[in-house]
């Protein structure tokens, strides 16, 4: 099973409700975390704002700070390796990372089209 | 006093700022300790002076009063417990992560809610350690959570995806990812707030509208989740015979009483003690002894004294204003302070010199925005209703974003939107619509952000989109609102405060806050001062001569330019009143 690992930027608010305006991005993704574990994915999340540590000790995380500051993130890593930045993955990426495949109903994004900075 | 017969072990008091709970607190902990009972003061006033109080230092450690048998103090600074807090996430990384990384960090634990959670935490202990409730029959804290704080820690959802996991979605309480003790520990400390039998909450009030109106408010929250047992204690009130040869005082007594009926019928429900203005600062033992005496005892010499006060009128800050024609004005300052009544004043002034004005106010009674309506040429009032706006908001979040949260995420993202700052940023964005104004005339509003949301605002940029999506204004999209706040040709903020301790201090710290995001204040206003309406009362002048020192510190250590406002006989309601704010000061 490979590990997923999400490095999100620095939210006093995940929702964002307490600052900005909700990202919904956000909140998908979330939802889409919830439902990989429960088919069995290895997903690790982390929050600059509360574990600065957890990028401070990878030196992968660490380089990509220095190179594109907390704008780039959030930033995902498949065993150790970037596989994503800048953006949230969707459900299907996550599965196909996880290995394993997605039923027709499954494979529908968790809910809007709009993955916040893609599109909207 | 009412609200200290058959007291329980936890006193709690509770009001805004510069309504003297500390002193209330002091008061009740002397008279208990001398009653034969142990008692612990517990001070997290960041403007604390139990120590001058007593004349002793405290500090951050449980100390002896040994002036009074029984007695014990404790004082926690709850920006220092923030600070800690903050360095004991950001301090590991330091030299590893990008400054502007950690920058960014420390600004996301900066927020109130950060102070408030960071005090909780410290005081948390102090509601749950058995070893400590041996020692002492009552602990009395000179201030209370809100009902925001109680209401996140009692959420199952909060703690099982924040502090258990420690990673996954943040709330409110992503603060409390620092936090040190056990979740059953913080579930003990809730309990025993809303145990009426281990807890009492006083509310402490002056007699003034809108004080009154947030004091209710409190009762409501801090009732909807089971603190039922609460008091009433309306502090400050001028005695009949302060009215005999002052019509100040007497117009201060009739607004008082006025108020004092007017009052919401809950708290009218409640246990109330009332208690006079002292004449005298309430330092030291015999002092403190005296607050809840009906008894006025003799008066300090310094009360027949003659003012003297030599400070600029508000006029002087007009002509400066009217000068640039056009402009953003925006008025600072906590709840109660007058900042809708000084909106109003400038507004109306700038229109009667002729100059096009636009007020727009969040005054909740609503009534002055009324009277001015149509009554000035060049004057267009408009109001924004804080809690509509807000619902509007949270309609809008929940609707779009929670609509696929399972029971708990959705309690959790209703309880952020019920946060201060959920209220400051709706409104906020309301007020965005009209500053655009501002390039061709004169935007008078009675509000502003916080540095810390404009900070939080500009890092995601989100207000930056709000704002174009509002206006559709394609050659807005350069300008976020703080680039605008900190331009101080186009805005400019003015801070309002009141001629005493607490408020003061507050000012300050907002000070601090907006120069952190890079907005410079450019004038204070001293409002309602007693000093500067000339009184005869004995008592009034004696609270004249205590704001001296307040307005000195003002004008020397913070404000690069001030005014300072008399305290009016009339409410300043009305165009004819408002404008004679502009006239000098009493001799």
């Amino acid at each position: 099973m490979k590990k997923i690992q999400v490095f999100d930027p620095a939210l006093c608010c995940s929702t964002g409700v307490c600052g900005v305006d909700a990202d919904q991005a956000l909140i998908n993704f979330s939802a889409d975390v919830e439902w990989a574990k429960q088919q069995g994915a290895q997903v690790e999340r982390f929050n600059l704002a509360q574990q600065p540590m957890a990028f401070a000790e990878n030196e992968i995380v660490k380089a990509f700070l220095d190179f594109s500051g907390q704008e780039g993130l959030p930033l995902i890593l498949l065993d150790g390796d970037i596989v994503l930045a800048g953006r949230y993955p969707t459900r299907a990426e996550l599965a196909c990372w996880a290995d394993f495949s997605l039923t027709d109903t499954e494979s529908q994004p968790a809910k809007s089209c709009c993955s916040g900075r893609n599109c909207c | 006093m009412t609200f200290l017969k058959h007291p329980p072990r936890f006193l709690f008091f509770t009001g805004k700022g510069g309504v003297g709970k500390t002193s209330i607190a002091c008061a009740a902990a002397v008279q208990l300790a001398t009653a034969g009972t142990r008692v612990l003061l517990v001070s997290t006033d960041p403007a604390s002076n139990v120590g001058q109080v007593f004349g002793v230092s405290i500090g951050n450690h449980i100390t002896e009063i040994t002036a009074v048998d029984r007695l014990s103090a404790l004082e926690i600074d709850p920006q220092a417990a923030a600070q800690e807090y903050r360095d004991r996430i950001v301090n590991p990384v330091r030299g590893l992560l990008p400054d502007k990384v950690l920058e960014s960090i420390e600004e996301q634990l900066s927020g109130a809610c950060t102070t408030e959670i960071a005090a909780f935490d410290e005081f948390t202990s102090l509601l749950t350690d058995r070893a400590l409730h041996a020692g002492y029959d009552h602990i009395i804290f000179d201030t209370a959570p809100t009902g925001h704080t109680i209401r996140l820690l009692q959420l199952p959802g909060a703690w099982s995806s924040f502090i258990e996991e420690g990673k996954g979605d943040a709330s409110c309480l992503g603060p409390l990812a620092g936090l040190v003790k056990q979740r059953a520990q913080y579930k003990a400390a809730v309990e025993a707030l809303a145990d009426s039998k281990r807890t009492r909450l006083v509310l402490v009030s002056r007699a003034q509208e809108a004080t009154l109106r947030e004091v209710a408010r409190t009762y409501n929250e801090l009732a909807a989740i089971g603190i039922s047992q609460q008091y009433l204690v309306i502090n400050g009130l001028l005695p009949h015979s302060e009215t005999l040869q002052d019509s100040l005082g007497k117009a201060i007594f009739t607004r008082e009483q006025t108020a004092l009926s007017a009052m919401q019928g809950i708290l009218k429900t409640l246990p109330c003690d009332r208690v006079t203005l002292k004449p005298f600062n309430l330092v030291g033992i015999d002092a403190l002894k005296q607050l809840f005496s009906e008894n006025t005892p003799f008066l300090k010499g310094e009360a027949n004294q003659p003012i003297s006060i030599q400070a600029p009128g508000l006029s002087s800050l007009v002509d400066q204003i009217a000068a640039d024609s056009h402009g953003l004005i925006m008025f600072m300052g906590k709840g109660g302070v007058g900042k809708t009544t000084l909106a109003a004043a400038f507004a109306l002034e700038l229109a009667h010199r002729g100059l096009p004005t636009h007020l727009t106010t969040t005054d909740p009674a609503a009534h002055l925005a009324g009277t001015l309506t149509g009554t000035v040429e060049n004057l267009i009032v408009s109001r924004i209703d804080p809690e509509i706006e807000t619902e509007r908001y949270r309609h809008q979040v929940l609707d779009t974003k929670g609509a696929h949260l399972d029971t708990e995420g959705l309690a959790l993202l209703e309880e952020d939107l019920r946060s201060p700052c959920t209220e400051e940023i709706a409104v906020f964005q309301a007020f965005s619509r009209i500053i655009r104004e501002a390039d061709k005339k004169f935007i008078v509003i009675d509000t502003a952000p916080t540095g810390h949301t404009l900070l939080l605002l500009d890092a995601t940029g989100a207000y930056h989109r709000e704002v174009s999506r509002q206006s559709g204004d394609t050659g807005l999209h350069e300008v976020t609102p703080m680039m605008r706040l900190q331009n101080t040709k186009q805005t400019k903020v003015i801070i309002v405060t009141l001629a005493e301790t607490t408020p003061v201090l507050e000012a300050v710290n907002l000070q601090t806050d907006l120069r952190r995001a890079g907005i410079e204040p450019w004038a204070w206003i001293i409002n309602n001062s007693v000093a500067a309406a000339g009184p005869r009362s004995p008592l009034l002048k004696q609270r004249a001569h205590n704001e001296i020192n307040e307005i000195d510190t003002i004008a020397r250590n913070h404000a690069s330019r001030y005014a300072l406002v008399p305290l009016l006989e009339e409410e300043p309601v009305g165009k004819k009143i408002l404008l004679k704010l502009f006239k000098g000061l009493k001799d």
